[in-house]
């Protein structure tokens, strides 16, 4: 039973960072209609942005800890802007296979230079937050960098519904997903917008990043492919272009994925996610809170 | 009476035959150039019935690559033995029959990814097959007997010039007749407009899955001239890069553009050679170049007006 509950507890933090990847991909795709497929080099930058920042700052306390995260985020927004603003604006009225396949050619530039600039070998993270163990009973173990990503995760969670459902821009973003040509209509700014989606989610995605990197601490260029693509399932999971739904898909799939691993599947780790996907498809293509759209011609 | 493309094809098979006898006088780096060219060409052709013609877009090419590249080699090192003695040694038997084995697993494996993408389009597809590619990644990494991550090591150097060449000639050839006969007209009917397609009575699931099946068949085959090529194979040579590999050939070369997708498949394999030197630099040149190419030219660079699909 505790070993069943630790793995509950380990499943719940690798799926609060999924689900902080999986905002970036749904909130994106819900003005955009498109898959990100960057997104999850940006989580990656975001690790090495927190990397590189911990060198000028005081590790292991509550502050520095607390800048990096911020100052990484920052960082991944303004990256999120740029990509947006060079490779995805010009492609804004092309077909959605032009922009993923862009996508899928940002995505290798980010890895490759990464590989360039950071160097191809892991590096191992710092301990940004205070080390503890915590011991609530019955021999169950809680790390202090666990429950670093559980705060995080649920402050961002309240920061991000915050912004979309009582902030002017937020109502902007619901209109523009709802149907930019009326959107435009009324006197939105879609280009603004969408850039202001592209910083939102990347921060996510670099807060992502740090917290992986606190509870996985080897770093390098090609991190983020895996956790992106499960973070990608985890969207589709909870339907993509619904704010809770990723959030949702996030915990379910780390979850589903620490118990199959748990129950002794830990080669087939990665393959997990993609029948998870595989399965959901088939079933129930919307996802899990996703509304059925019919075609219309 | 043949068809001039079936003139073409024959030509392209003598033409390889006796270009493979010659092959011992050709220095081996061009040589080894020149086979991956030709298998190149296959995977690229083959990708670009599902792609370019029928117009689902798949990232999982590898994977069929990598089933086809596994059971050829597995027939050939471990049934070798037995096998070739039935067949009085000759290794020009057992090597199609293997290939084929090889074409046939990976087209069974490209009939369960045509099976869900029935329901799914674009952007969805395109995950789904990535993550087919990487299951088939994953589990042959968990098959011991396949040598699970180390690889498979001594398969034999049965590919020769005539083998890579004549795949190639045969598989642009199956396309081309494919996609030209009247049955075919149905995948550039399902590419132009899926809705208009099933209106007018065309079944479009069984055009999809064909497509899948077909391109798959051609990919395992690939995978076996490969593997019997490098004599060493690894899971980890079929992983995403390598499906984004064909994928670049067939966007570079213009979708559904047969001649473009041949150019672009010989261009990027000397391309990727010449640019060894650059180490690193050379994806970040790749990545770019895959953006641009989008943002200026998403019609490839090989599509010109006149090359256009003449009543598609």
């Amino acid at each position: 039973m505790t070993e069943f509950i630790q793995q509950l507890i380990n499943g719940l933090s690798i799926g609060a960072i999924y689900a902080l990847i999986a905002l970036g991909y749904t909130m994106v795709y819900g003005v955009l209609r498109f898959i990100n497929f960057a997104h999850s080099d940006v989580f990656m930058v975001g690790a090495f942005a927190g990397y590189y920042l911990a060198r000028y700052l005081p590790t292991a306390t509550f502050l520095g800890g607390l800048l990096a995260l911020l100052g990484a985020m920052a960082i991944c927004a303004l990256l999120g802007m740029t990509i947006e603003k060079l490779a995805y604006r010009p492609l804004r009225s092309r077909s959605t296979l032009t922009v993923l396949i862009t996508a899928i050619g940002v995505s290798l530039l980010l890895q490759n230079a990464g590989q360039r600039i950071f160097g191809a070998n892991p590096k191992s993270f710092p301990k940004l937050f205070p080390q503890q163990n915590f011991h609530p009973g019955g021999g169950l173990v809680i790390s202090s960098d666990q429950i670093a990503v559980f705060v995080v995760t649920l402050v961002l969670l309240f920061a991000l519904r915050h912004i979309v459902m009582k902030t002017r821009i937020g109502t902007a973003m619901r209109a523009l997903s709802f149907n930019p040509t009326a959107a435009a209509l009324v006197g939105i700014n879609n280009d603004l917008v969408i850039s202001f989606t592209f910083a939102l989610g990347s921060s996510l995605a670099a807060a992502g990043g740090i917290l992986y990197a606190l509870n996985y601490p080897s770093i390098d260029p090609l991190m983020g492919t895996l956790p992106g693509l499960k973070a990608f399932v985890a969207a589709v999971l909870g339907g993509i272009g619904n704010i809770p739904g990723a959030a949702l898909g996030g915990v379910l799939l780390g979850l589903i994925e620490t118990l199959v691993v748990a129950c002794g599947g830990s080669t087939y780790r990665d393959a997990v996610a993609f029948g998870v996907l595989i399965l959901i498809l088939l079933v129930r293509p919307s996802g899990l809170l996703g509304k059925m759209q019919t075609e219309k011609v | 009476m043949l068809a001039r493309s079936q003139y073409f094809l024959l030509a392209a098979l003598a033409v390889s035959f006796v270009a493979s006898l010659f092959s011992r006088s050709i220095n081996p780096y061009f040589l080894d150039i020149a086979v991956t060219c030709g298998i190149n060409i296959t995977l690229a052709i083959s990708l670009n019935l599902i792609n370019g013609f029928t117009g689902q877009f798949s990232l999982g090419h590898a994977g069929f690559m990598a089933i086809g590249a596994y059971t050829a080699a597995m027939i050939t090192t471990t049934l070798g033995n037995k096998l070739l003695p039935l067949m009085g040694g000759q290794t020009w038997i057992l090597f199609p029959l293997a290939l084929y084995a090889g074409g046939l697993s990976a087209s069974l494996a490209g009939l369960l990814v045509g099976v869900p993408s029935l329901r799914l389009k674009g952007d969805y597809l395109a995950i789904v097959t990535l993550g087919f590619g990487e299951i088939i990644r994953v589990i042959i990494q968990n098959i011991d007997v396949v040598g699970g991550a180390r690889g498979l090591i001594g398969i034999p150097d049965y590919s020769t010039l005539f083998w890579t060449f004549g795949l190639a000639a045969i598989t642009v050839y199956t396309v081309w007749a494919l996609v030209h006969s009247t049955y075919g007209r149905g995948f550039i009917a399902v590419n132009d407009d899926e809705i208009a397609a099933e209106a007018m009575g065309i079944n479009t699931t069984r055009y999809k899955i064909t497509a899948f099946v077909v391109g798959a068949f051609f990919a395992g085959l690939a995978g076996g001239v490969y593997a019997h090529f490098k004599q060493y194979i690894a899971p980890q040579g079929f992983g995403f890069d390598k499906s984004i590999e064909i994928v670049v050939m067939v966007i570079l070369g213009g979708m559904g553009n047969n001649v473009g997708v041949i150019i672009a498949a010989i261009l990027l394999t000397i391309l990727t050679e010449s640019l060894r030197k650059f180490g690193d630099y050379r994806m970040i040149l790749y990545s770019l170049l895959i953006i641009v190419l989008m943002i200026t030219r998403p019609q490839g660079l090989f599509t010109w007006p006149i090359w256009k699909r003449k009543s598609a």
